[in-house]
């Protein structure tokens, strides 16, 4: 167990500070190729203690870690388990690919301003990271503010009136979120005095402060992670921020509203499962899937339909509070990381469409797939993996769900899930429609040389690993059972 | 050796999977190269086939087991029933890549077209080769994706609103399937299919389980293209003609008709489906979309569009068998599986080649057709007399069965249907018949054959098709093999 607290020290301090490092660095050094090159190897170096840590948390069950070696209420606990695990590993996979991408991009694009934005992405990669290993409120207040102040400077990128404009709202909501969000952690601490998730007990957290101060903070979290109905500024900012930004913010900043929600539910006010509290929730999730699907349906540019296709995805999240089981758990996680591979695939091939042909209008689509055939490839397999058609990620995340609602006797939620995939396939197959049409004369010829190989195949690549997924949920459902609900510690040898 | 032996039924369908992946990495310019891997993989898979239908026969267990997710099994297997599905699809598929390579000489997008062609036919294989209904379901969903690209080949807005069509049906029925599989899992812990069913008695009350029933075959009726969920099917035919052809015949209608079987055979199994009155729910509507489709296919001038109203009609045969019940309607039913992709197929690369050659694509331009164009319409009449049953021809097979076996086990009204269907199958295909041989053409067309690549497909069919009803007793024909597949289930 000595070994393990100590991987787990090594780890987390690496994984919250060799981004940090790296920002100043990419900052103080000049040359926007060696810019790249220290987010690639940071990418790359992460992998170390990750798998590590994966190591660790498979012999002994979730890790909980002290830092700075002061014991909490006095020092700063640090936790992982198989949730906090898969969104770190999320993390890094999708990093390296837009790293990548964006290093290929920046060549051909000499306007696009590298350093900016190396800096603010390696700052939230730093904050994202502290954020899933937190086990403190207020230290997750921090980390929450740190990957919210680089989120939206991000869309500023992007340049001009609506950028700024989407910025604005982005900001609005987001400062309106922490304050929510601080209120809440303040009640906490007004009512117990403690701030440590590990030292919260579930069973002296239910009076009416608690209430309030749950309340506040779910409030706050889903104004971040843009659930509905406070998704209102996601769509825009997500649609006009520069392709590989809005990968991430789609991808990872939005998850992390939604990862923090099922923490709090699910750990130190897990006294809060009053039915009509979870049901309440998990009715608001369905509606957001339905919601969401349906304005995906209406947009006329593609990365407006990927933008709501999110406010859409992360609704299922919210499935988990009423469905507070094992298959849930696995199935939510599951569903989070399709999520962010395919989304992260879907931002950066429109990336490259718009490179190529100026417009992401899906009416300009037609014939796309003579000149374009990878882009294209890639948003019909990752298309196909968010509805979560069979082989994919999404299908096991959704095979998953449906079972656990079923085996609760809750089967309410399986037209909830079925119509949300439905209309998944039916947002991602109008896309296609639209590219397969036969082009006319309007539709402008797509030039290829300002998308790079490399540009294609990361998509590509997420892609396919979003279906690879649809493969391996046995090989991984032993780190996911990891910390879930009803797990006990002493199931792993 | 013997672990590469048994998984035979995953080569099989790996074989038209890598076809399909290699066909996609050769791009669209590299088209000889293409033609080869088409040509090797269509063979290949045949002698695999081969192989593995000795080897049924012989008694020897084939089977690939993965774990997918704890507690549910990846498994293809074959059984008797595999064979029926997967000698038939190997066999048209050869055909099929030929008629297609001739038909879509020199038009667009063939790298696409190709690709996704083998893509359906390793989902078909699939499909025949699970062994459980989690596995069936993840080729028969694939089938859908795989279909898609090629029923909108064209890119034409009547094409694409087709497209749209077909998949709004089949995710549909796909939706309610998965539903129904995982609450099956739920309730029995397993869907396996096993001969005589899975289902562990008393797993649920007979309500859910009615309930589960009807899930699973609104989702297999889809794609079978029972009434009420045929629209899809009629328009689909805007697809090319070797795509129609391998929809109609082997792919997607056959694959909800063989989810059909399995689900009142090998899950429920049909004592339980009888026990709760599941089979007359099969019975009756495939009863009245024989009758259905038939009318339909009266009013249809569109020949292609009057060949798939004949498919929503004829394909329930296959359902009418099932529900019916008892060793000879069993027969019947899954004879037919057979005998209808070998007429439907001849039928529509003939009507392919009529398009292509003389631009006929209505039943009112056909005078004269037979002078115009001997040997297609030579297969062509061929295919029609079989479908409409006359004796020795493989329909003529298919309803003597189902006839007798309905006379068995005392369900009369289901020979009144057989007369109806078949005076009605008359009335659609004889006009046709007639005005193509004894019809003046009209004046200043041309005559000459369809082009060797198209007409050759469409002979060689003609003659399986003939073949199945005129040595229907010989070993080895499709009726022997089912006759194999039922005592298996009597057993």
């Amino acid at each position: 167990m000595a070994e393990a607290v100590h991987v787990m020290a090594w780890s987390s301090t690496l994984l919250i500070f060799l981004p940090l490092l790296a920002a100043l660095l990419v900052y103080l050094v000049p040359g926007r190729r060696l810019g790249g090159w220290i987010c690639i190897g940071v990418a790359a170096s992460l992998f170390a203690p990750l798998v590590l840590l994966a190591r660790e948390l498979l012999a002994h069950g979730p890790l909980v870690f002290a830092f700075g070696g002061h014991d909490a209420p006095i020092g700063i606990e640090l936790a992982a388990d198989g949730l906090a695990l898969a969104m770190l590993w999320l993390t890094n996979v999708i990093m390296l690919a837009v790293h990548a991408y964006t290093n290929s991009w920046i060549e051909r694009d000499p306007d696009f301003r590298a350093v900016e934005f190396r800096t603010l992405v390696l700052l939230m990669w730093s904050g994202l990271n502290g954020l899933f290993l937190s086990a403190d409120l207020f230290n997750l207040y921090v980390m929450l503010e740190i990957v919210t102040l680089t989120a939206v400077p991000l869309v500023v990128l992007s340049r001009g009136g609506t950028a700024l404009r989407a910025a604005m709202r982005y900001l609005i909501f987001a400062l309106t979120g922490s304050i929510l969000y601080l209120l809440g952690v303040a009640l906490v601490y007004a009512d117990t005095g403690l701030l440590a998730i590990s030292l919260l007990d579930a069973n002296t957290l239910t009076g009416p402060v608690a209430a309030t101060a749950l309340a506040a903070m779910t409030a706050g979290l889903a104004m971040k992670a843009a659930l509905f109905p406070v998704h209102a500024w996601l769509p825009k900012a997500h649609a006009v921020a520069p392709s590989p930004a809005s990968a991430l913010l789609s991808a990872l900043v939005a998850k992390a509203g939604a990862y923090l929600v099922i923490r709090l539910w699910l750990g130190p006010f897990a006294a809060f499962d009053a039915l009509v509290l979870v049901q309440g929730l998990g009715a608001i999730g369905v509606i957001g899937i339905l919601y969401g699907s349906l304005q995906a349906l209406r947009q006329p540019k593609l990365k407006g339909v990927i933008a709501y296709s999110t406010v859409a995805q992360l609704g299922y999240f919210l499935l988990l509070l009423p469905l507070a089981t094992l298959g849930a758990w696995q199935g939510v996680i599951y569903h989070g990381l399709t999520h962010g591979l395919a989304k992260t695939a879907l931002f950066l091939a429109a990336g490259n469409l718009i490179r190529a042909t100026g417009s992401d209008r899906l009416e300009d689509l037609g014939g796309a797939d003579r000149f374009i055939g990878g882009t294209l490839m890639a948003i019909a397999l990752a298309g196909v993996a968010l509805a979560g058609l069979p082989p994919t990620g999404g299908f096991i995340g959704k095979w998953w769900l449906i079972e656990a609602a079923l085996d609760a006797g809750q089967w309410w939620w399986v037209i909830g899930i079925t119509a949300g995939g439905l209309l998944a396939a039916a947002y991602v197959f109008r896309v296609l429609w639209f590219a397969m049409h036969q082009p006319d004369a309007a539709t402008p010829t797509p030039d290829r040389n300002r998308v790079s190989l490399a540009m294609v195949w990361i998509p590509v690549l997420l892609a396919s690993a979003a279906i690879g997924l649809g493969f391996t949920g046995d090989l991984l459902a032993p780190w996911l059972a990891i910390g879930a609900p009803g797990f006990d510690a002493g199931d792993t040898p | 050796m013997t672990a590469l032996y048994t998984a035979l039924p995953l080569w099989v369908v790996l074989t038209s999977l890598v076809a399909a992946l290699v066909i996609f990495a050769l791009g669209e310019k590299r088209s000889r190269a293409r033609v080869i891997v088409n040509l090797i993989a269509t063979v290949l898979k045949v002698v695999l086939v081969s192989i593995l239908l000795v080897g049924v026969y012989l008694g020897h267990d084939f089977g690939f087991r993965v774990q997918l997710l704890p507690g549910i099994d990846f498994v293809l297997h074959a059984d008797a029933l595999t064979i029926l599905l997967s000698t038939l699809s190997a066999l048209l598929w050869l055909i099929t890549t030929i008629y297609a390579i001739g038909y879509l000489e020199d038009s667009p997008n063939r790298c696409r077209f190709f690709g996704f062609f083998s893509l359906c036919v390793a989902a078909t294989m699939g499909v025949a080769a699970a062994g459980n209904l989690f596995t069936f379901f993840l080729f028969y969903e694939l089938l859908t994706l795989a279909t898609w690209p090629l029923v909108v080949h064209r890119g034409t807005t009547e094409s694409l609103r087709s497209g749209a069509l077909y998949l709004a049906y089949t995710l549909g029925g796909g939706a309610l399937l998965l539903v129904g599989i995982i609450a099956l899992q739920v309730v029995g812990g397993t869907t396996a299919f096993v001969a005589g069913g899975s289902l562990p008695p008393g797993s649920a009350s007979a309500g859910v389980l009615s309930g589960i029933f009807l899930l699973l075959f609104i989702g297999m009726a889809v794609k079978a293209a029972v009434v009420p969920l045929h629209s899809w099917l009629p328009k689909a035919m805007v697809a090319p003609a070797p795509v129609s052809a391998l929809l109609h015949a082997v792919a997607v209608v056959k694959a909800g008709a063989f989810g059909i079987v399995r689900l009142v055979q090998d899950v429920f199994g049909h004592d339980l489906t009888a026990f709760l009155g599941m089979h007359h729910v099969v019975a009756i509507t495939a009863g009245i979309t024989i009758l259905y489709g038939s009318i339909r296919a009266l009013g249809a001038d569109d020949l292609k569009q009057r060949l798939a109203w004949s498919t929503v009609s004829q394909v329930s045969y296959i359902g009418l068998g099932i529900g019916i019940g008892g060793h000879l309607a069993l027969v019947g039913g899954l004879v037919h599986l057979v005998h209808q992709g070998l007429m439907k197929i001849t039928l529509f690369f003939c009507a392919g080649n009529l398009a292509e050659t003389h631009e006929i694509k209505k039943v009112s331009q056909m005078d004269g057709a037979g002078r115009r164009m001997p040997w297609t319409m030579a297969a062509f009449t061929l295919g029609a007399l079989g479908m409409i049953g006359l004796p020795p021809l493989a329909g003529f097979i298919t309803k003597w069965y189902l006839a007798t076996g309905g006379i068995e086990t005392g369900q009369y009204w289901v020979v009144g249907v057989l007369i109806a269907s078949t005076l009605l199958n008359a009335a659609y295909f004889l006009p046709i018949l007639a005005r193509a041989w004894m019809r003046e053409p009209p004046a200043g067309a041309a005559s000459g054959e369809a082009l060797p690549t198209l007409l050759w497909p469409a002979l060689i069919a003609a003659l399986f098709a003939g073949g199945a009803g005129f040595l229907a007793g010989m070993p080895w024909s499709p009726l022997y093999w089912v006759e194999f597949i039922s005592e298996l289930y009597l057993r």
